[in-house]
């Protein structure tokens, strides 16, 4: 189908309801892709983590279409861009899409509680699953030394990837 | 003599069209050229189906590695040596990851990544760590230095300085395939002055900048990069190459699934159809095995795989048209998906919307989440300046993606009136084609 990974993207906003900020977006869009929901966007690793330039312009795309909505907003200092759906966008929806995975749903839903900050820790985990534990402690410590995460955050960001799997488990090949 | 230290006997030259030689004096480098993963290049082009629209695109990642190898082994022997911020232990690593950076590289990448659902990032990673020739010599600089090349090409090494030589917006990788594929396809926009970007590249602790007497040099590389972006490699009838040869191995996935008896068994793909491909199964794939297939495959029952293969094996590709994505637009397509089912056309194969998109050039935006290092300059008064802040030609396109989205379908089958006339007509009348 054509455009279907825009549909598939479209439907992870509006199962989040609203995502505040590019970079919570980028997260949640890559830990489920590594929790083997469909989600077909490269990652590369750069400076808040895994990104991908397929999303962003998948992004960018959807917005010149008129199915999202992007609004600047001013957080902490920072300008950050709300994105939800417009009307064409349901509209869209009901055209393309059957509807996510439940599961999926719930676990947007659940990422998108989190704070950006920590997805980013979270994502960065996932990033390094080939790693050891004391390895990806040190890629973390190298790589993210502008952030300062605590040792606590870093626990809590394997325990709750543990949680993920745990809760994400693949029951058999999406579509 | 420590391997790492090790030099030729005399210095080794490979002739290159673009840098005229490409200089070897460490044995770690010519050991690492000298494994079959990397003689493996010789057999992918650089430039995918790209030959297909300028004749001369046949050169290999094999070239484009040795390139980028010579670009770095000029900055950091002739440039960065002896200079604050550089640490000559890092020499060697920069050398190795510049030489082995598109390692991974399977035929055709970009079709066979987005149908197949792997990336040759990670191949080039398991070739680096795995059980490998290129990976027994680089154990013998010592047991780390696998994991230390792997991670830069990764840029997941906590060396920005090496990383950037690499993966920024200006780096060696970029400069070499500009060039190069400018070179061999013959066109005269890809030319940059790149000897004066060499002369003024500086190492900084955070990545390598450029003096600001250069800027006039590096703006000249921008606009090539944005001219070959649209002139090269987003060239229409190198996307619908693409599109068939992306559709040929969906085809082929698919009849797997569905059990479909092939008349010659297709051995090369197993693994990749059901998602267990093997570091060994990949390494046997190259252009000439995949085109290999394209032959047999003219051969098959199945009218769609047959069809599409005699396409791209003769050039017999598809038209296009202009499309600008809107809700509107989307529903003449959806009106077009049904049309071209009831004309027998398959629609997952003969309508295609393909999109290609380019940025420049981005710079930094203080305050937002931005992910991309921007270009800085460095001023006589040892200053960082952003590229886009000193210099109007780029500042003109920064920050400015260019997208472009073409409709493709085989005017052949459209033009056949001899069946599903009506509906032709239709279809025709929607394209607003002929």
């Amino acid at each position: 189908m054509v455009l279907r990974d825009h549909a598939r993207i479209l439907s992870a906003i509006d199962a989040a309801g609203h995502i505040a900020g590019r970079k919570k977006l980028q997260k949640m869009i890559f830990i489920s892709k590594k929790l083997q929901y469909p989600f077909h966007e490269k990652f590369e690793f750069h400076f808040y983590g895994p990104y991908s330039e397929e999303l962003t312009l998948k992004i960018e795309e959807l917005r010149n279409l008129g199915l999202i909505e992007e609004l600047k907003e001013k957080e902490n200092g920072c300008l950050q861009y709300d994105y939800s759906l417009t009307d064409a966008g349901y509209e869209f929806l009901t055209l393309y899409e059957n509807g996510l995975d439940e599961r999926l749903t719930l676990c947007l839903k659940e990422l998108n509680e989190q704070p950006a900050r920590f997805l980013e820790l979270v994502s960065t985990v996932f990033f390094f699953d080939h790693l050891t534990k004391p390895e990806v402690i040190q890629k973390i410590a190298e790589l993210k030394a502008k952030q300062n995460y605590s040792a606590e955050e870093i626990e809590e960001a394997f325990a709750y990837v543990g949680e993920l799997m745990e809760n994400n488990k693949p029951l058999s090949m999406h579509s | 003599m420590e391997y790492s230290l090790q030099k030729m006997n005399e210095e080794k030259v490979f002739k290159d069209p673009v840098h005229r030689y490409v200089h070897v004096n460490d044995r770690v480098v010519w050991d690492l050229i000298d494994t079959k993963e990397f003689q493996r290049l010789r057999r992918i082009k650089q430039l995918g189906t790209t030959y297909l629209t300028f004749h001369g695109a046949e050169h290999s990642r094999f070239n484009h590695s040795l390139g980028v190898y010579e670009i770095v082994r000029r900055i950091v022997d002739g440039v960065f040596d002896g200079r604050e911020k550089w640490n000559p232990k890092d020499r060697l690593l920069s050398l190795c990851a510049a030489l082995l950076h598109d390692l991974g590289h399977g035929p055709f990448s970009h079709s066979f990544e987005k149908v197949f659902e792997m990336d040759h990032e990670m191949f080039t990673r398991e070739i680096i760590l795995g059980d490998t020739e290129v990976n027994e010599v680089l154990r013998r600089v010592n047991d780390d230095f696998p994991k230390e090349v792997a991670e830069v090409i990764a840029k997941t090494h906590a060396n920005k300085l090496v990383v950037s030589l690499i993966s920024s917006q200006l780096d060696a990788d970029r400069m070499d395939y500009l060039l190069r594929d400018a070179y061999f396809t013959g066109v005269s926009y890809g030319q940059f002055d790149m000897e004066r970007i060499l002369r003024v590249v500086r190492p900084t602790e955070e990545q390598a900048v450029f003096k600001q007497s250069g800027m006039h040099a590096v703006e000249d590389y921008i606009m090539s990069r944005y001219q070959m972006y649209w002139q090269v490699y987003f060239h229409p009838v190198t996307r619908s190459a693409e599109v068939i040869l992306t559709k040929i191995l969906h085809r082929a996935k698919e009849l797997y699934k569905k059990n479909y008896q092939f008349q010659h068994e297709p051995y090369h793909f197993n693994s990749l159809f059901t998602h267990t491909v093997t570091l060994r199964d990949y390494l046997k794939l190259d252009d000439a095995v995949m085109l290999y297939y394209f032959q047999q495959w003219e051969e098959e029952e199945d009218p769609i795989l047959r069809d599409l293969c005699r396409r791209f094996n003769n050039r017999d590709l598809f038209q296009y048209v202009e499309f600008t994505p809107s809700n509107q637009e989307m529903k003449k397509l959806l009106k077009l998906t049904q049309l071209f089912a009831k004309a027998n056309m398959d629609p997952d194969y003969y309508l295609v919307l393909d999109s290609s998109s380019d940025l420049p050039y981005d710079f930094y935006r203080p305050g937002e989440e931005e992910e991309r290092v921007p270009i800085y300059l460095l001023s006589k008064k040892r200053e960082l300046k952003e590229l886009s802040r000193e210099s109007d030609i780029v500042d003109a396109i920064s920050g400015k993606r260019r997208t472009d989205h073409k409709l493709y379908f085989p005017a052949d089958m459209l033009l056949d009136m001899s069946t599903f006339r009506a509906e032709k007509e239709e279809i025709k009348r929607i394209l607003e084609w002929e």
